[in-house]
């Protein structure tokens, strides 16, 4: 079959048939002040070798920065062989095939990434993925919602410290669902979410859900076992937003407080994913089992066929859009399938104690990255306590984005500025470390941030 | 042709009601509904306390194919729910006269009742909706 199935004569005997002179056409219907017209300011077709030398141009400008950006998105070793198999032709689709059971292999894939980030989360039940982290905590809340039916409560409390962009999401989200996000805000001194805060948002109406981040959006660990006690005693859910890398080494979500969290969701991209301006990434949702029916998106499950034969089957669909229409729990009909594959290989590859490994190097380069820059005439640490692997940083003296301008100037992505998102952090700017940033390139960024703010 | 009890009530989406005194119901899902969605695997009850409009979901029955709600016939409030469901949809499947019943309504116009289909009436129906 031709890779461009319709020829010349093809579209010809078609429009014949249905009696249309040209492609135009079959487009009568629409009034000609409502449709595009020209396109402006596309330029026109290039062949192949000049695409790839204007590529090559641009990838040079860009240059290979020194990166200690993370704010949600973190720049992480990937071993070679996971991109290799990833891109293998048995696994190389989006999402799950149409027929799934017809494909064996990619469900176990899915089914072995479910039971991974069970594991990692400590929670009993994993759905097979969803679009990132910011759309994920939108679902949690949904989900939360739903499954509230005693309380029949639409209020959910968002913590400050969650990240802005998840907020902006969530809010986009769920905003035309008569759900009310009321916020939290943390201690200026700790960069944390104190239970004051948390009971001033509760007050004293009930509450669906309470969502609690770790780390939190500055890269600060939330005392994770009271807030989720106390959401627990108001007759709140509890969603955690955490960090795959930092739940290597934190306890994890379902054994937070005294019952553990309701719900965990998560940003998957720290799993073998490039940076890749920005996606695609994906995202997790783990829940406990008796709420596996109000979770969004599909599951794979493990079975046996007549013969006594493991298989794996899509199971929990029937709440799905497709069969289920308006009603469906969700509007997700699928999964982010190839990035759950390279997920599932570099939890594997790496294994329970290379992972953990990677969040050690993680938090003892970020410590000392931030002691090496705190040692600099006019940069402080913003906030005291544990953190992992990202933390906040004053500048005195000079702008942040001059700052950071500069160390773009020497090839260096210094960081977050924090002005857009927190309008009363003053000069102030997000900093991550990861298992990339050794000796040479905490020395580097150092020296260049001196230069900086002299 | 699927069994049909003469001393219930029936509706168009497949549900029976049983009068257990002046006012209160009991629901459920017919022997032909239950045999056309196949083997169920859970059963949402609806909280007790609630009320509810005629016409208005009450229950869903999820199959392995599909997932269905169960509408109020009447309006009134939900008394009692078959809790037994929870851990045994399947008694839908095996009993749905009997041990299968889904909730206990208190109707708010028995009279309401009134308008509901015979069981001669609903086989007749279930019968035309299959041609």
């Amino acid at each position: 079959m031709p890779f461009i199935p319709h020829t010349e004569t093809d579209v010809r005997s078609m429009l014949d048939a249905i009696g249309v002179e040209d492609i135009d056409g079959l487009f009568d219907e629409i009034a000609g002040g409502l449709r595009a017209g020209e396109l402006e300011g596309v330029p026109e077709g290039m062949p192949e070798m000049a695409v790839n030398r204007l590529m090559e141009r641009r990838a040079a400008q860009e240059g290979r920065p020194l990166c200690f950006l993370g704010a949600g998105a973190y720049p992480h070793h990937i071993p070679q062989a996971i991109w290799q198999l990833t891109t293998r032709g048995e696994f190389y689709s989006a999402y799950t095939p149409y027929q799934a059971e017809a494909s064996q292999g990619t469900l176990q894939v899915t089914y072995e990434f479910q039971s991974m980030m069970a594991e990692l989360t400590g929670m009993e039940v994993s759905n097979a993925s969803l679009y990132d982290g910011g759309s994920a905590l939108a679902e949690a809340i949904l989900m939360a919602v739903r499954g509230n039916r005693k309380a029949k409560s639409k209020r959910v409390i968002v913590p400050r410290a969650v990240h802005p962009h998840y907020r902006d999401a969530t809010r986009t989200i769920v905003r035309n669902q008569g759900i009310e996000l009321v916020e939290a805000d943390f201690d200026r001194s700790t960069g944390t979410t104190p239970l004051e805060q948390l009971d001033s948002a509760l007050g004293d109406e009930p509450a669906a859900a309470v969502v609690i981040p770790q780390p939190n959006f500055f890269g600060r660990l939330e005392d994770v076992d009271a807030l989720t006690d106390r959401a627990h005693e108001c007759g709140a859910q509890v969603i955690a937003v955490a960090n795959p890398t930092a739940l290597a080494l934190l306890s994890p979500p379902g054994q937070w407080g005294g019952k553990g969290v309701d719900i965990v969701v998560g940003e998957g991209q720290p799993l073998g994913i490039p940076l890749s301006a920005g996606g695609p990434y994906v995202g997790f949702l783990c829940t406990r089992k008796n709420l596996a029916r109000q979770m969004p998106g599909r599951v794979v499950g493990r079975t046996v066929d007549a013969d006594g034969n493991t298989g794996y089957v899509m199971t929990l669909r029937a709440r799905e859009q497709d069969i289920r229409r308006s009603k469906a729990t969700s509007n997700i009909c699928t999964n982010q399938g190839l990035m759950v594959t390279a997920a599932t290989l570099y939890m594997s590859i790496m294994g329970p104690e290379g992972f953990e490994r990677v969040a050690r190097h993680c938090h003892a380069n970020a410590r000392a990255l931030r002691d090496e820059l705190c040692a600099i005439d006019g940069v402080s640490a913003a906030f005291d306590g544990p953190f992992f692997h990202e933390f906040v940083l004053r500048i005195d003296g000079r702008p942040v984005t001059d700052v950071l301008g500069d160390l773009a100037g020497e090839n260096i992505l210094g960081g977050l500025a924090l002005e857009p998102y927190y309008d009363n952090l003053g000069d102030a700017m997000l900093v991550c470390a990861t298992e990339l940033h050794g000796e040479d390139e905490r020395r580097a960024f150092a020296e260049a941030l001196a230069r900086a703010v002299a | 042709m699927s069994e049909v009890p003469s001393d219930l009530k029936y509706t168009r989406a497949h549900e029976w009601l049983r009068l257990e005194d002046d006012s209160v119901v009991t629901i459920g899902i017919t022997d032909h509904a239950q045999a056309q969605l196949g083997d169920l695997v859970f059963v949402e009850v609806p909280e007790t306390g609630s009320s509810l409009g005629a016409g208005d979901a009450a229950a869903v029955v999820e199959s392995v194919k599909a997932a269905s709600d169960v509408y109020a016939p009447v309006a009134g409030e939900v008394v009692g729910a078959n809790e037994q469901l929870d851990e045994s949809p399947e008694l839908v499947n095996n009993d749905p006269f009997g041990e299968g019943w889904i909730y206990k309504l208190r109707v708010e116009n028995p009279a309401a009742l009134d308008e509901l289909m015979s069981a001669a009436d609903y086989e007749a129906f279930a019968e035309s909706e299959e041609d």
